[in-house]
């Protein structure tokens, strides 16, 4: 009886314990409203600050379709339901008009509001901790110029249990190492990790999630899932069949468009229309550094052999026909007048999931909002049966460099048309 | 050999399976509403419904048609009975050369089915896959417009029975 | 559609060669015409003293025919989407004091109607309108004088109505009886009777286009709809460039595929003919994976085409005005680099435009067959007799066995690849004779093969007063030519890819005061001194010919531009600026209109990143007139520039369908807009790149003006002055103006939208 009494009185000293930690970790002070900014907002500063606010991607998460930009409101869909992004223009009553950079500071190194409530992860300040203070000033400076939209939050739907926020600092406990991470030399792979790990945050999109929605930090940058897009693996890049160059990456970056890769799509589309209004050097220092981090072929898993490979193949070549061959044909204008490569040489026929094909034939390739020369595919979601996609799929595949069937490809196929957004 | 749906009839067509629609539509059943523009899908003059949706028939292989109906301009209305959205673009005058408002009538009726008021905005977007190099768009607009006006969805239906 | 195979009216020209036209001069306007010459639409003159067309063709019948089966009215202007057809209904029905639907209306079939050269340069009401106008009216005359005695009575007692002649007694007649016995195969009058607008049922009124129904419905509207027993569907390959040379093709594995007739192989002309359209698409994609062609010249980029054509083999012509006088212009010899600017002007200005696509939703098609040694050729050209002409050369047939009839097409916006495809048609129909041939040309053949819009540079050097009034104004611009319309066979594409090529006639501006690329470059405005100096490159590095309002567009936003940098300057409004150096009356009429229902006030605050700009014109200086004001928002963060709000002011002269003339307003500006904002055809080393509308972008629906409104000045009883290029240029230039409003400094290439425009910065 002894022992059980201990282990309870055990037990509950660490929930006493544990809640006060929580406690002390989840309640942050609130952090006095200011009445302008308080950094003095030098043209020079702001324009900084313009290419970190670029090279963060923020306007990609804060602008709803429809919305001022920086104004939030765009749904994210997360796999434990849809947060609502906030406005970040400095209007006073819903933006962060009355933000010092004190409060903005402590938002991008530790995920709180000026108010002292946590923010979800899905604001990426793991990342944008690494961040220097000088960068973060910038921004600041970026965003409290930009016109105040009134834009009040939207409410999250997410589970209750969700909707607790002090929960977050659990999270924050196992994922969140606070503090600047400034390049360690000038060199440009030193400059592309700042970027790429901090402001860039690309592994939180191109590194596998666990199940609390941490990156999965032994996987890094061997790709993930957004959107059912696959996030493709960013440690291949040098070992794929059709190795990238590091010219290559900075223009894919730069111009949504890669001579011999293909075009930018799906969720990545944005990012690259974003980093078109960074120095061409940044994007380079990007290449430079993920051009470091690459490992050795994985080679994809092998598939079943399929007994009926010649007939889908002979019924995807004329779906082809139909569908795709005034553009992506041999000989085709698009291909010879404007020097696009050719699908086999594309990373997402190439690639070992086929999500990325299967994606853009049902989306396609949006036009842009404003008229500009451009990639664009019209979409083929209401036009072609998931079977014809499949047969699509094998014979584009078929005549690329990485020639074997996708395995699984009808489940897939068949499981995009269902939860693509 | 392949059996289409159009216009509610049924028809066979001596046509290889990987035919763009529109062609099958223009060539075989002499059909003059779908119009070729780009056969890239980029302008929309080739804009029928299939099953409802506005789909660039320049881009759609008659074997994915299967057994979903496709509808054109011809389906609503005659020059002697024009539909509610011809009527609309006689009414305003919606047209320059015209060669592209085949394919804009398609994709509004596409909306003014399935939305009863859409807003202006909202009619902006929906018709922006489809091109009009005349500058006729104002009085497309106001065309949409006073359908869309009504408040009530356009019933495909009745227009249905009408072809 | 009409009949195929009708026999060839040859009497008009038996009948002039027989009648001994003296040869006279007139003064019209400011423009002199010559018997004998040809006007700038390439139709010959031949009596220059008559109003309108007639000049071109003065009979009587070849406009307004009577027979048995009732009033035929013919015109050699065709539909382009502007509404014309009606208009030109309109006037005859008037004119006729008959129902629009109690006679028929024919246009432009080199077998049926007077010849009136191109439907272009807002010429149609012009000329074409005013040639029905009085030969409608002076028919009508004749009818009734011959009822008159007829029935015994005095002309004067005698009243039309729906076409019917009444008499006070209760006897009447129909034209047809009335026509009996009157000779209508005369010349016409140069002064006619005055009609009486108050009847006007029609003139002046917004009838429903004609058109428009079987548009809407699904009709047999365009040439592309024509469907001909036994027809063959035919596809061209063209080279990559102009230049390129076919090294060798294999065709043999092309003849036997699906459907395919026959391939056909001539020099670099290439083509194949199949039983189905989209048989023909695969025999298309197939020929051109197989054929190899030898580039043998490089191309000027976008970047460098503007030093490039400074450098080019030119002409130079000169224009001048002198203390507001008449405008006179010379080919000069003296070189180039010998005339210079003024020493020290008050302001200078230069300005660059791109190439541009003329853009068509359709690309270009035609239909044509040949039987029993005559080739029927449908086409949405906008000159038949021209390109009847011209196929007529190069296939060595005689012009009577050639017959061009024109069927609409989709808007083409000046010359695009109408006359070449109709060229492709004639060509193929002619080696397969008996089977009617459709051509119809892909996205990327119209994209790369229609003539461009010229390039051009502008540089304006102006000298005022110490108060700002103008003193002296010097405009030079380098263009290749505005018009290479057919006027030999090797302006024809198709002749020049044959194994014989037939050589393009050497290049020639259309002179002032219509211009060319130096069309509007004599400001409207009082200025003392006035030169223009053309330099007309004719060497071109990519075809170049008319696009709505030629020269114009860049000419008039570069001299509004000047205009209110001037004001500026010297702290003046700009509106009151331009109307401190104007005196005609209608000119001032407009730009207050426009004014005054914009609200136009340089004080007014806006919100920010809002501006507002205003531009005239007078087309060519002899047509409508045009004032724009219009506030634009321009989104540094999105990039975007909008145009919130835009007013227009317009004169044509007499108003024959108000809404019609709106629509064509309305188009204008759109259109300009899309131009001005985004347009740039692609060039580089291999030539034209722009192949599809994602290389070559035009502003889509949520891109287009929030508002327009258009104020139509009606003057009863004036000439019909043209509209449908009126907007193009003013639209522009109020465009730029307004841009500089917001952004502090002018833009000065075209486009400036694109999202790499320093305005954005
Ligand atoms: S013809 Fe189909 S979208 Fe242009
Ligand atoms: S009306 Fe001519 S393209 Fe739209």
């Amino acid at each position: 009886m002894k022992k059980k009494r201990k282990l309870v009185v055990a037990v509950v000293a660490a929930l006493v314990i544990g809640a006060g930690v929580l406690f002390a970790l989840a309640i942050k002070p609130s952090i006095d409203p200011v009445a302008k900014p308080n950094v003095a907002l030098t043209p020079t500063l702001i324009a900084q600050g313009a290419r970190v606010v670029a090279l963060g991607d923020c306007v990609v998460c804060h602008t709803a379709p429809d919305g001022a930009d920086y104004a939030g409101g765009l749904p994210l869909k997360t796999p434990f339901g849809i947060i609502y992004t906030t406005n970040i223009t400095p209007d006073r009553a819903t933006g962060i008009g009355t933000w010092s950079l004190e409060a903005f500071r402590r938002a991008m190194r530790q995920g709180v509001s000026r108010d002292g409530h946590l923010l979800y992860p899905a604001f990426p300040y793991i990342h944008y901790t690494k961040v220097t203070d000088h960068d973060i000033e910038a921004a600041y400076a970026f965003l409290m110029t930009r016109p105040a939209a009134y834009a009040p939050a939207r409410t999250n739907e997410l589970p209750l249990p969700l909707r607790f926020r002090p929960s977050l600092a659990f999270w924050n406990l196992l994922y969140l190492r606070e503090g600047a991470q400034p390049a360690a030399s000038d060199s440009p792979v030193d400059r592309g990790k700042y970027l790429v790990e901090g402001l860039g945050h690309c592994s939180s999109c191109h590194t596998m999630m666990g199940v609390i929605g941490g990156e999965k930090r032994r996987e890094y940058m061997q790709g993930g899932v957004v959107d059912q897009w696959s996030a493709p693996a960013l440690d291949q890049l040098a070992a794929s069949p059709h190795p990238w160059v590091a010219q290559q990456i900075a223009d894919y970056l730069s111009t949504g468009l890669a001579g011999e890769h293909g075009a930018a799509a799906g969720p990545m589309r944005p990012v690259t229309e974003n980093l078109r209004r960074v120095p061409r050097e940044d994007v380079e220092a990007i290449a430079a550094y993920l051009l470091s981090l690459q490992q050795p072929w994985r080679a994809p898993q092998s598939s079943a052999a399929l007994s009926d490979l010649a007939q889908r193949i002979d019924r995807g070549k004329q779906v082809f026909a139909g569908a795709c061959a005034e553009c992506h044909d041999d000989g085709s204008p698009m291909r010879d007048a404007m020097g696009r490569p050719a699908l086999t040489m594309s990373s997402a026929v190439m690639s070992p999931s086929p999500r990325n094909f299967v994606m853009t034939v049902h989306k396609g390739l949006a036009w842009p909002a404003q008229p500009d020369h451009t990639v664009y595919m019209p979409p083929f979601a209401d036009v072609l049966t998931d079977q014809q996609i499949a047969d699509l799929a094998t014979y584009v595949r078929s005549t690329s460099a990485q020639p074997t069937p996708w395995p699984d490809l009808d489940k897939h196929v068949a499981e995009l048309r269902e939860k693509s957004p | 050999m392949i059996n289409l749906n159009v216009n509610g009839q049924t028809q066979p067509l001596e046509v290889t399976p990987e035919t763009p629609l529109l062609y099958a539509l223009r060539d075989h059943l002499k059909l003059n509403g779908a119009k070729y523009g780009c056969g890239m899908g980029q302008c929309g003059a080739c804009t029928v419904l299939v099953d409802g949706r506005p789909v660039f028939s320049c881009l759609f292989p008659v074997s994915s048609v299967g057994t979903r109906e496709v509808r054109t301009l011809e389906s609503l209305g005659t020059t002697e009975r024009p539909g509610p959205l011809q009527q609309a673009f006689i009414d305003h005058q919606a047209v320059q050369c015209g060669y592209c408002i085949a394919g804009m009538i398609m994709r509004a009726q596409a909306l003014l089915e399935q939305v009863a008021r859409p807003t202006e905005q909202q009619i902006r977007e929906h018709m922006a896959p489809n091109l009009c190099r005349c500058g006729t768009h104002k009085r497309i607009l106001a065309a949409i417009r006073q359908v869309a006006d009504k408040g009530q969805r356009l019933n495909a239906g009745a227009l249905k029975e009408r072809a | 559609m009409k009949p195929a195979d009708a026999p060839v009216d040859k009497s008009r020209r038996a009948f002039l060669a027989g009648s001994g036209f003296m040869v006279s001069f007139a003064l019209f306007g400011s423009w002199r015409a010559l018997a004998g010459e040809t006007n700038t639409l390439g139709a010959t003159i031949l009596a220059p003293d008559l109003p309108g067309d007639l000049k071109i063709d003065p009979i009587l019948d070849s406009w307004i025919k009577i027979d048995a089966q009732g009033v035929t009215v013919c015109s050699g202007k065709v539909e382009l989407g502007t509404g014309v057809r009606t208009a030109l209904w309109q006037i005859a029905a008037d004119q006729l004091a008959m129902p629009l639907d109690k006679f028929k209306f024919v246009t432009a079939d080199t077998a049926l109607t007077p010849d009136e050269g191109y439907t272009a340069g807002s010429h149609s009401m012009a000329d074409g309108g005013t040639a029905i106008y009085h030969a409608a009216i002076q028919v009508r005359q004749m009818l009734l004088e011959a009822a008159a005695a007829k029935l015994g009575v005095p002309t004067k007692s005698l009243m039309l109505r729906d076409g019917i002649i009444l008499s006070g007694d209760g006897r009447q007649m129909t034209y047809e009886e009335a026509a009996q016995g009157v000779n209508l195969h005369q010349q016409a009058k140069s002064v006619s009777p005055q009609g009486d607008p108050s009847a006007y049922r029609y003139i002046g009124h917004s009838i429903p286009r004609v058109d428009i129904p079987a548009k809407v419905t699904g009709g047999t509207a365009y040439v592309q709809d024509l469907r001909l027993d036994g027809m063959l569907h035919a596809r061209v390959v063209r080279p990559p460039n102009a230049s390129a040379q076919l090294k060798e093709i294999d065709t043999r594995a092309i003849e036997t595929m699906r459907g395919v007739v026959k391939v056909v192989r001539d020099g670099n002309f290439l083509a194949v003919l199949a039983e189905h359209e989209w048989e023909a698409i695969q025999a298309m994609r197939a020929l051109r994976e197989r054929a190899q062609w030898q580039l043998t010249q490089t191309y000027p980029t976008n970047d460098t085409i503007h030093a490039v054509l400074k450098t080019l083999p030119e002409r130079l012509y000169v224009t001048t005005r002198e203390n507001n006088g008449p405008v006179k212009q010379v080919l000069s010899n003296a070189s180039a680099a010998s005339i210079s600017a003024p020493a020290s002007p008050t302001r200078s200005l230069a300005m660059t435009k791109q190439y541009v696509l003329h853009g068509s939703i359709g690309p270009s098609c035609a239909v044509a067959v040949f039987r029993n040694d005559m080739l029927t050729v449908w086409t949405h050209s906008q000159g038949v007799f021209p390109l009847r002409a011209g196929i007529a050369e190069l296939l060595g047939l005689p012009k009577e066995n050639v017959r061009c009839i024109h069927a609409e097409g989709a808007g083409c916006y000046g010359h695009n690849g109408a006359d070449d495809a109709a060229c492709d048609a004639a060509v193929l129909a002619y080696r397969t004779p008996n089977r009617p041939v459709r051509v119809q040309w892909m996205r990327d053949q119209e994209a790369g093969w229609e003539p461009l819009g010229p390039a051009m540079l502008t540089e304006i050097n102006a000298v005022t007063d110490a108060h700002g009034k103008l003193q002296s104004w010097h405009h030079a611009l380098w263009s290749t030519p505005h018009n290479s319309r057919i006027v030999n066979a090797g302006r024809l594409i198709p002749a020049t890819l044959l194994a014989h090529p037939a050589a393009p006639a050497s290049p020639a501006p259309i002179p002032q005061p219509e211009g060319d690329a130096d069309r509007n470059a004599v400001p409207l405005y009082r200025i003392p001194s006035v030169r223009v100096d053309m330099h007309f490159v004719t060497d071109m590095p990519f075809r170049t010919s008319a696009m709505r309002s030629l020269g114009a567009y860049i000419n008039v936003t570069t001299i509004e531009g000047m205009m209110d940098d001037l004001a500026e300057q010297f702290g003046e409004d700009p509106v009151a600026y331009r109307l401190q150096h104007l005196d005609d009356p209608r000119a001032r009429d407009v730009i207050q209109r426009a004014a005054n229902r914009f609200g136009w006030n340089l004080a007014t605050p806006l919100p920010e990143g809002h501006g507002i700009g205003f531009a005239f014109s007078q087309y060519k200086n002899l047509m409508g007139y045009c004032a724009i004001a219009l506030e634009v928002k321009l989104d540094k963060a999105a990039r975007s520039v909008r145009i919130v709000r835009v007013v227009a002011a317009v004169d044509c002269g007499q108003i024959v369908s108000p809404d019609g003339l709106t629509n064509q307003i309305e188009g204008g500006i759109v259109q300009s807009s899309s131009w001005t904002l985004y347009e740039q055809a692609l060039v580089g080393e291999n030539g034209v790149q722009s192949v599809d509308w994602s290389s070559y972008p035009i502003a889509r629906f949520p891109h287009i003006p929030a508002a327009i409104e258009v104020e139509l000045i009606d003057r009863p009883g004036a000439p019909f002055l043209g509209a449908a290029e009126i907007a193009q240029a003013p639209t522009a230039a109020a465009l730029i103006n307004a841009i500089k409003r917001v952004v502090g400094w002018r833009p000065l290439h075209l486009p400036v939208a694109r999202q790499d425009s320093p305005i954005f910065a």
